[in-house]
């Protein structure tokens, strides 16, 4: 299928990329066969399959139902084989070797079973390979090559591929299932209902690949083989579901498991097959799943995961692998655009004319309003050399560090309470770490939809016996799903995250469950002794704290007693717990809790941050945060700034700079200008919408560098456009603090990749950089960063990916944190108080919204609602429980206004008892809805992450989009005026 | 929300770090509120609250708030005086 993979793996390679299927998965046993094959003597872990210790050998025994991702199956019987002393012809995939073993796989026995297996499976098979969507890359097709299938010798009988077929089988099936018109029982039409796969039941073997992946891999048990004998079949659902209407959630498992067309990519279908493929990292969440980009020419045919992604480890969810079409949208933005006034409409110009009209513009402010007056926003969806540049921009070019990102809104609380407790701004363990995990706590993040791929391998996990303990307002999909039910949900009120891990370490300590030698051995026994006499206080047991957290304080204790003492146990947190006014406290309570029962500094256990996007950890890692240069060290120490001065040759500033928030603050109150934002939509993204647009326009120039006319621009004076991941090299940093390649696999449309964008602009206002490729940057990096010291791009074309820290320590990275001692030295326990928020429920506002997201859609939904992933979520709906719809007169669907004490918007309703009474939901994907219209400026004590979870709201019957929404659209669309350009 | 100044939103600011620091063991909590303060945030927003305490505008400010704010004030002085001295 493809004629060449990037990074190159041939003859004389190591063998990283190489991307056969090996039929069965790897054995993990330490103890080792040798066994003979074809003659050839091979030694392979004990529990090995002969079919994966032939492909060790390079001999490709034939196969279609097992693929190397999967445990054995054992259907197909075309993987038979011989092996002296045995009797028959054993399966191969279902064999594991033995010492001594002498197996044969092509005997004049074995060939002539194959061929009379082949046959039959052709025998009711559509002979259209021609015109195929598979033709090409289609397994069935070269199995019957491989075995030499010349012809075939039954007549035609009963088959599942004529429509106009006779067979008198099943016609009840047929009355069900089949249209007017088609006469053959057997015959089902194409499912074409997914908007990315098509479903063809004709041209099904019935391998069950598909089946197996939706269970093994994905963990959803969507589909399954319905019927028995001739009727069997895959279905997505009951008989009277298609895909779309079943549980499938379309992560494309079951697309890339299957051996011939019958699951195929529709985007094959209409293209054709690729020729070249290039390993690259998906631009969505902070799994940051590896990918192999699949080209023709520069035509992009799909996206497939790659096997060898140790995020990923081959499997993908509906964004990755589907929702790229966004890339080439008509949306999108292609020429630079300037206005003197955002009440004017856009005028296309020359890059030459874009760039100096915003460097004019910013230095200008500066002249008038002194060098603190503008500043960067850096984008948590870009490169970490990008990154790198644009808090470069502000520090070396601007003179000032008023630069800030993303994180500021998401994980920035995670920087601050694992900095202080373990001394470093990062989750602990590797995804891999899981497999060892025999308890998991998942606090405030719903994996399924925002980690979806994480989330798989975790539901392997606990398919295999580990128990969950979830801690969320709401019933999350992993509460209770196939083969899957949460040991403890706790449901507790939002906003009382410090009130519950206090509780649990109240358990802990009281009831004598912590691991006392490791916090001898591993922290400081005098904050640990202080801190055991705060949390054993009375008023933080589990019964004093019931009123106000709504968890039963058994449940509680039962939790707290499963964490301590069943194994390793391994925290994995979201942003249901850092965005809030106490988000770095909960934090730090998490890293006490792990401290406590010892579950730091090997496998299985851990603080686990689950990052949003895809690059949040990188823009931290890269100094984007006004008070850290790259690498999490202050901006005050000289011998840091020195570093940079002597390499940048600038006197860099010593102070702090503004955060987002305080950007806003500062322009509403007209000392902060001007602002340089590259890959974010703070007027959607951030809370208090009103706020953030009345600071935007208080601005004398913002310049949005994007691939869309976001919402942000809509306040700006300069639009650069922005480049895909796909346009573009570089590198991405995901949750676990991997550092992955990003390959540019097509030119940029829009003429520069982004890192090119911001040396324009930098030189524009004399800068003097000099950078021709990311590699360089990258270096820059390296040699600036500790942590950083030995990533380079040739380690990564080596190695593939590699965490932080690598260097001379750990020259090859580092998957486990605080394997011998903390990174600060000794674990630091800090006390909890708990603080109920200000922003309460009273008569006017008694319920209290939680915001969120869900699977198919992605943050501000920029990227996803250019895609056909808006089936699945059109717009956002606000979930309400049935009692407090009840008492409103809210029916299903009905348009209902939500108000706060900030603002109020309109959607439509959704009753679920998956919230609780009391409680509200909703996401913030759509613009129309503007979700952060209703948010407050409310924020985490520490780091001024807002808090977005816990607003308290009333919702009431509305007829339709309020005033508004309706005032902000119509601004929206006089602001995306574009005047042509000029002859 | 959004009504509140950036003024009033600075004080309870402060108060929140405050707060915080006021719950941990005994000796250095004032010092540790100015730490906190001194390292994350700008100096306009000290500047601003500086010029409230000195107006008699930032009266919102919690003892503890207060005192950490002083201090920082003092270092800052201290670090003032001592690079004008070289």
């Amino acid at each position: 299928m493809k004629d060449f993979l990037i990074p190159f793996d041939g003859p004389g390679g190591t063998g990283l990329h190489d991307d056969r299927d090996m039929g069965t998965p790897a054995s993990t046993s330490t103890s080792m066969v040798t066994l003979s094959i074809d003659g050839f003597e091979v030694t392979v872990p004990e529990g090995t399959s002969v079919m994966r210790a032939s492909a060790e050998l390079g001999i490709e025994v034939p196969k279609l139902c097992a693929s190397d991702n999967m445990a054995a199956f054992g259907s197909c019987r075309l993987c038979v084989v011989e092996i002296e002393g045995r009797r028959g012809t054993p399966a191969s995939c279902t064999t594991p070797v033995a010492e001594g073993m002498v197996a044969h796989t092509q005997t004049s026995k074995i060939k002539k079973l194959r061929k009379g297996v082949m046959e039959l499976y052709i025998s009711d098979h559509p002979l259209d390979c021609l015109t195929c969507g598979a033709n090409g890359d289609c397994e069935l097709q070269d199995m019957a090559g491989a075995v030499g299938l010349r012809d075939v010798r039954y007549t035609p009988g009963d088959n599942h591929y004529d429509p106009s077929g006779t067979g008198a089988r099943s016609q009840a099936e047929a009355r069900l299932r089949q249209p007017v018109g088609i006469n053959n029982p057997q015959f089902i039409p194409k499912d074409d209902s997914n908007p990315y796969f098509t479903y063809d039941p004709s041209k099904c073997i019935v391998c069950s690949r598909c089946v197996r992946a939706c269970e093994e891999v994905q963990g959803t048990f969507a589909l399954t083989i319905e019927g028995r004998g001739f009727d069997s079949r895959v279905s997505a659902g009951t008989k009277l579901d298609d895909f779309m209407t079943s549980d499938c959630v379309s992560c494309g498992a079951c697309v890339q498991a299957c051996p011939t067309a019958t699951l195929q990519e529709k985007s094959v279908i209409e293209i054709g097959t690729p020729d070249r493929a290039v390993v690259t990292t998906c631009a969505y969440c902070g799994v940051g799943c590896s990918f192999k980009a699949e080209m023709r020419g520069d035509e992009l045919v799909r996206m497939t995961p790659y096997k060898h992604g140790k995020a990923n480890r081959g499997h993908s969810c509906v964004k990755g692998r589907f929702a790229y079409g966004y890339a080439a949208h008509k949306d999108r933005i292609l020429n630079p655009m300037i206005r003197d006034s955002i009440d004017q409409p856009w005028k296309e110009v020359s890059w030459d004319e874009a760039i100096g009209f915003a460097a004019s513009r910013m230095r200008g402010i500066q002249e008038q309003y002194g060098k603190k007056s503008i500043g960067v926003i850096t984008s948590s969806r870009c490169t970490n050399e990008e990154t790198y540049l644009v808090q470069k921009m502000a520090r070396a070019v601007f003179g000032n560090n008023n630069t800030d990102t993303c994180a500021r809104v998401c994980h920035s609380p995670t920087g601050y309470g694992l900095g202080q407790t373990y001394g470093t701004s990062a989750g602990t363990q590797d995804f891999d770490s899981v497999e060892d995990t025999d308890i998991v706590m998942v606090i405030g993040a719903n994996p399924t939809d925002g980690h979806p791929v994480f989330a798989s391998r975790l539901k392997k996990r606990l398919r295999e016996g580990a128990k969950l303990i979830v801690v969320d307002p709401r019933r999350i999909d992993l509460v209770k799903s196939p083969h899957v039910e949460a040991a403890h949900h706790l449901a507790l009120r939002p906003g009382t995250n410090v009130a519950i891990v206090t509780a649990m370490a109240h358990v802990i300590v009281t009831e004598g469950l912590y691991d006392e030698e490791f916090i001898r051995t591993r922290c400081d026994w005098e904050e640990f002794q202080d801190y055991v006499e705060f949390v054993a206080e009375d008023r933080h047991a589990p019964e004093a704290v019931e009123m106000l957290t709504g968890v039963p304080a058994e449940e509680l204790r039962r939790a707290a007693r499963l964490y301590a003492t069943g194994g390793n146990g391994a925290i994995y947190y979201g942003l249901g717990v850092t965005e809030h006014s106490q988000g770095s406290t909960t934090v730090i309570g998490i890293a006490n809790l792990a401290m406590l029962t010892g579950n730091i500094g090997r496998r299985g256990v851990g603080v686990n941050p689950l990052r949003g996007q895809n690059n949040v950890q990188g823009s931290c890692d890269m100094g984007s945060f006004p008070h850290e240069l790259p690498g999490y060290r202050h901006v005050s120490g000289s011998e840091v700034r020195e570093v940079f001065e002597s390499l940048w040759n600038v006197k860099l500033d010593s102070e702090p700079g503004l955060r987002i928030p305080n950007m806003l603050d500062a322009a509403v109150d007209g000392t902060f200008k001007g602002l340089y934002c590259q890959g974010e939509d703070i007027l959607q993204s951030d809370p208090d919408t009103k706020h953030v647009a009345a600071g935007l326009a208080a601005m004398e120039c913002v310049i949005v560098q994007d691939l869309f006319l976001n919402e942000t621009a809509n306040y700006a004076h300069v639009f650069l456009p922005g480049s895909t991941f796909l346009e573009k090299d570089g590198t991405f940093t995901n949750a676990e603090r991997r550092i992955n390649r990003v390959r540019k696999v097509m030119a940029p449309k829009n003429g520069y990749a982004d890192w090119e964008v911001t040396q324009l602009l930098a030189n524009a206002m004399g800068g003097g950089w000099t950078y021709t490729h990311p590699a360089q940057i990258m270096a820059e990096i390296a040699a600036t960063t500790p942590s950083f010291a030995n990533v380079s791009y040739e380690l990564l074309e080596e190695k593939g990916s590699v965490q932080w820290p690598c260097n001379d320590a750990s020259p090859e990275g580092t998957p486990l944190m605080h394997i011998d001692g903390f990174v600060r030295g000794r674990g630091r326990f800090i006390r909890t108080e708990y603080v109920a928020t200000d922003e309460k429920t009273g008569p006017r506002f008694p319920l209290l919204l939680t915001t969120g997201r869900i699977l198919s859609q992605y943050n501000v939904g920029a990227q996803t609602r250019r895609t056909e992933n808006s089936r699945w979520h059109e717009e956002d709906v606000l979930e309400i429980h049935p009692h407090d719809a009840e008492t409103r007169g809210v029916r299903d669907g009905d348009y209902v206004r939500l108000a706060s004490r900030s603002g109020e918007t309109s959607l439509r309703a959704l009753i679920t008892d998956r919230v609780s009474p009391g409680v509200v939901y909703t996401t913030f994907h759509h613009p129309t809805t503007q979700a952060n219209v209703i948010t407050t400026d409310f924020s985490d004590w520490a780091t001024n992450c807002p808090e977005y979870k816990v607003t308290a709201v009333q919702v009431s019957p509305s007829n339709g989009p309020s005033e508004w929404q309706q005032d902000y659209d119509a601004q929206a669309e006089q602001s995306r005026r574009i005047l042509p350009a000029a002859e | 929300m959004s009504s509140r100044t950036t003024g009033e939103k600075l004080v309870y600011m402060a108060n929140q770090i405050a707060t915080f620091f006021e719950s941990q063991a005994e000796g250095t909590r004032a010092e540790r509120v100015a730490e906190h303060l001194r390292s994350f945030w700008e100096p306009r927003m000290r500047d601003k609250l500086f010029a409230m305490m000195d107006n008699g505008e930032a009266d919102g400010l919690t003892p503890l708030a207060r005192r950490g704010a002083e201090i920082w004030r003092e270092f800052g002085k201290a670090v003032l005086a001592h690079s004008e001295e070289e």
